[in-house]
């Protein structure tokens, strides 16, 4: 058991350190310099004005230092919980900028990822047993999941929201309201979460629900299953044995799920304007702002660690050759 | 599915907390025994909830969530946060070409080099106190500060002074009376009594939480898609104007896309966007209720100069004879039509906007003036020298060298790429090969201030009291390693700053004085060709009638102002706008 998560841990460790290195390097050797675009905003147009105000913003972002002196202090200040100042919502501290965006990304990801494997797992064993389901829902999921996600989120957005004018199209909540712990509030807030949400929850539904369609099909065709048919066994519980089976590859999908899911919460909130960690992502590279990507990436890598890692439990649960594993048998 | 709910409780509750701290600002009590809204009566206004018929939805200015409330700050502020919460002495009357008083109940020039300002009795700021001359002269002084925008009035005032509460004098070491009307509606006036003391990081970088000002409204919430303002009832305007800006809300959204801002006012949840949107012709003639200053081409007022800028540095672009090929060889027509489908207007060969007419010279546009003829464009090349002496079609480098040039616009700004792939390919039937390239926007501002490009697309320069602004931007010297704001083409003619100067001295009100100088700076321009005005921008101001009405128009005795939230453009008749408009339902 200890060696299995010492192994595990040192793996997320490493992980970790490469991400972060890599995470700092990237946005430092993008082409553009942001104290350059910082004062063109400022709109400052003589010379002196213009040097005064460069050499101010390069040493207030520690960028007049060397590389490896930057690299130091960005460690340093990582362990401190201190991701700097944003420059692009300047004066903001990143730490505040990402906690505000955070829960808009969690309450949409967390919920549509999960429904839709739970849901799409479900589905996809029924389907495989189930001629009519097979032929007609199952094309539908087919479409969905290989429909360009873009176009799927603006024709709901469309369709819901602007002709049937259903679902508001932009924002986390109604621009008239203010936050506060009325149901009137909540049931706004889930209002505007809605199309976002099932935009996310529709395409990945159908992935997993082909996936586990398939799964089952070979599951049921296989040999224990004929095995334990001939013997007479009840067919409820050789579907179980089944999915029981068919089950695992959908769990190391969902691990690797987690990683891509951001991405596809950006333009999802790109679509439907929801003010998440998405938007923020794709206002960093724009307006190359250092500290705000890195944070972003930083809250992303720690998630996909921590998401893993929840699973490599999961996988202890409910593998058994996991658990032997561990024990030291071998297979 | 139960361990679902487990993770997700503390997360929703989490982020609704976030969400509810950054609410911010203190609960706006509405205040007992005012009259409600036109709406008739109205419920008392519930602090989470606005309601629909008292509140003005806007999109187009922000595009991200709203950072600081400093006025210092007047290229990344919140909306609003200068002409609606601070104010400047004066405002700009665009139509009529004249200084509305605004704190200041008037200004003149007592002499040569001195300005005297008279404010107005009884303004107070938002806490009480009222506003006096040591204000006015406390916000000049915060330019003494190296790193603050407009340090450079520094070079030229000598000396603010408070004479009496109500009376400030500036007095001059040299009076650049162009640049100081521009002044006068563009600085705002900050409270000395909460501003003292604050250092130079924070008087440049502060946040400015609460910002305490005179103006007509106080900001009541923010969050990271919008700003809400309040309308503050006992603003001084109200009796010594006689105007009062009608909605009592104003709600500005950050879009993120213009399509997410169309799909707003679509659903009537929005009220003004001053947004780009491509297709607002067929809107606005189709039955939504949208309506655009006019209901026909080109729908906008006009609000800055795009031009074409070659790098006078690099050849062949140092040969003016070659400039004045390509500028023969755009055709601005087809960009007007074909890419923006008529939203825009095409410029007059100086690029003068629409409300600086009269400073345009007739006599010098007719002699030197340019037009699209690619047989001229042809013509003027081979006159030049420039023969292509290969056979592929396109000229090359007088040294026989082949030319190729790219002219870079940011990715992303459809307008602008497809406007480069149409100068591309009307350059092509005058012989000149251009490649359009679309490299992101940092790194453009990066190759434009090295100068490092060979033709670039700009219009950083605004609709003002003057075309000083304009030929600042054309002829400022000298010319620094780093470009940072004006003169990107590197164009240096010593002549021509020279009277970009002198028309600095010449005073705002001797309009002939102005011309002549204006005169000679076009005939330079022309002859010369720095950069090539291509089409005017608009004033893009889509707005809805559902909620409210009146809004600026053309037609009719509507007011003539433009209905923009955009910086700077509120004291440009953006917040006289709102003092017009009217409840639409009853």
């Amino acid at each position: 058991m200890r060696r299995y998560f010492g192994r595990k841990l040192l793996i997320y460790g490493l992980t970790f350190f490469v991400a972060v290195t890599v995470n700092w390097m990237i946005p430092r050797f993008m082409p553009g310099d942001p104290v350059a675009s910082m004062v063109a905003r400022a709109n400052v147009t003589r010379p002196e004005a213009v040097e005064a105000m460069r050499a101010y913003y390069n040493n207030l972002f520690g960028f007049d230092q060397p590389l490896w002196q930057q690299y130091l202090n960005f460690w340093g200040a990582l362990f401190r919980g201190d991701f700097g100042l944003s420059i692009w919502l300047f004066p903001t501290p990143v730490s505040d900028v990402i906690i505000n965006a955070v829960p808009y990304t969690l309450a949409l990801i967390v919920p549509s990822v999960l429904l839709s494997w739970v849901v799409g797992n479900q589905f996809g064993a029924y389907a495989a047993r189930r001629k009519l389901l097979d032929n007609t829902v199952l094309p539908v999921g087919y479409v969905l999941t290989a429909m360009p996600y873009m176009w799927l989120a603006v024709l709901l957005a469309w369709a819901l929201g602007v002709i049937g004018g259903f679902f508001p199209v932009a924002g986390g909540y109604s621009f008239s309201m203010r936050p506060n712990w009325s149901w009137t509030f909540m049931l706004d807030l889930v209002h505007h979460w809605t199309l976002p949400f099932l935009s996310l929850f529709l395409v990945a539904l159908g992935g997993w629900a082909i996936g586990m369609r398939n799964m089952i099909i070979y599951e049921l065709e296989s040999d224990y299953s004929n095995y334990l048919s001939a013997l007479g066994a009840p067919s409820r519980l050789i579907r179980r044995y089944a999915f029981r089976n068919a089950v695992l590859p959908q769990i190391t999908g969902l691990a690797l799920q987690l990683g891509v899911l951001v991405a596809g919460a950006l333009v999802t909130e790109i679509v439907f304007a929801y003010p998440g960690l998405g938007s923020l992502i794709l206002n960093a590279i724009k307006n190359k702002d250092f500290f705000l990507l890195q944070g972003s990436f930083l809250f992303i890598v720690l998630g996909v660690l921590i998401a893993n890692f929840i699973i490599d439990i999961v996988y202890v649960v409910v593998d058994p050759r996991t658990r032997a594993g561990m024990a030291g048998a071998q297979a | 599915m139960r361990n679902r709910a487990r993770i997700m409780i503390p997360l929703v509750a989490a982020g609704l907390l976030a969400t509810a701290c950054t609410g911010g600002g203190s609960t706006p009590t509405p205040p007992a025994g005012q009259t409600q809204g036109s709406q008739g009566a109205a419920a008392p206004a519930n602090p989470d909830q606005l309601p629909r018929s008292e509140t003005l939805y806007t999109t187009g200015t922000q595009w991200g969530p709203p950072a600081n409330f400093n006025p210092v700050r007047e290229w990344d502020s919140a909306v609003g946060t200068k002409g609606l919460v601070y104010e400047t002495l004066f405002h700009y009357d665009t139509t009529a070409a004249k200084l509305t008083p605004w704190l200041a109940e008037s200004g003149s020039w007592t002499d040569d080099s001195t300005y005297q300002v008279k404010l107005r009795q009884g303004i107070k700021w938002s806490d009480g106190q009222p506003l006096t001359a040591k204000d006015v002269v406390f916000s000049f002084e915060l330019g003494k500060m190296e790193t603050i925008p407009y340090h450079n009035l520094w070079t030229w005032l000598k000396t603010v002074e408070a004479v009496d509460d109500q009376t400030v004098k500036f007095t001059f070491s040299k009076a650049n009376y162009q640049q100081w009307d521009f002044n006068l509606y563009g600085r705002t006036i900050v409270p000395e009594h909460i501003w003292k003391g604050r250092s130079e990081k924070e008087v440049l970088d502060g946040v400015n939480e609460n910002p305490v000002g005179t103006g007509a409204y106080k900001f009541m919430s923010k969050d990271q898609d919008r700003v809400v303002l309040q309308r503050r009832d006992d603003w001084w305007g109200k009796t010594a104007l006689n105007m009062e800006p009608k909605p009592r809300y104003i709600v500005d959204i950050a879009t993120p896309s213009n399509e997410v801002a169309l799909g707003l006012l679509m659903q009537k949840g929005l009220d003004l966007s001053n947004n780009f949107l491509p297709g607002v012709a067929n809107l606005v003639k189709g039955n939504f209720g949208l309506t655009t200053y006019y209901a026909e081409p080109p729908y906008h007022l006009s609000a800055n100069t795009a031009w074409l800028v070659p790098n006078n540095t690099k050849k062949p672009m140092n040969d003016p004879a070659f400039r004045k090929a390509l500028a023969s060889s755009i055709d601005v027509k087809q960009i007007v039509e074909g890419v923006y489908g008529n939203l825009v207007k095409a410029s007059s060969p100086t690029g003068l906007l629409p409300q600086w007419e009269q400073f345009v010279d007739q006599n010098v546009v007719s002699s030197s003036g340019f037009a699209f003829d690619a047989a001229k464009g042809k013509k003027l090349l081979s006159d030049a020298g420039y023969k292509d002496t290969d056979g592929d079609g396109f000229v090359e480098n007088k040294d026989g060298s082949k030319m190729n040039l790219t002219l870079i616009v940011p990715s992303g700004w459809t307008d602008w790429m497809e406007s480069a792939r149409s100068i591309a390919t009307s350059a092509k039937g005058a012989g000149i090969q251009i490649t359009p390239d679309f490299p992101d926007f940092n790194a453009l501002v990066e190759k434009r201030a090295k100068g490092d490009y060979d033709l670039l697309i700009n219009n950083e320069r605004q609709l003002s009291n003057s075309p000083y602004t304009y030929y600042e931007y054309m002829f400022q010297l000298p010319i620094q390693k780093q470009q940072n704001t004006v003169n990107f083409a590197r164009y240096e003619n010593k002549k021509a700053w020279d009277l970009v100067q002198q028309l600095d001295q010449v005073k705002t009100d001797d309009v002939e004085g102005m011309k002549k100088i204006i005169s000679q700076l076009q005939q330079i321009h022309l002859d010369d060709m720095p950069v090539i005005p291509l089409w005017y921008n608009g004033l893009w101001a889509q707005s809805s009638n559902s909620v409210w009405k009146n809004w600026p128009s053309g037609a009719g005795s509507a007011p003539k102002t433009g209905a923009v939230m955009w910086r700077n453009w509120l004291e440009l008749g953006g917040f006289e706008s709102l003092t017009q408009l009217q409840p639409s339902g009853s």
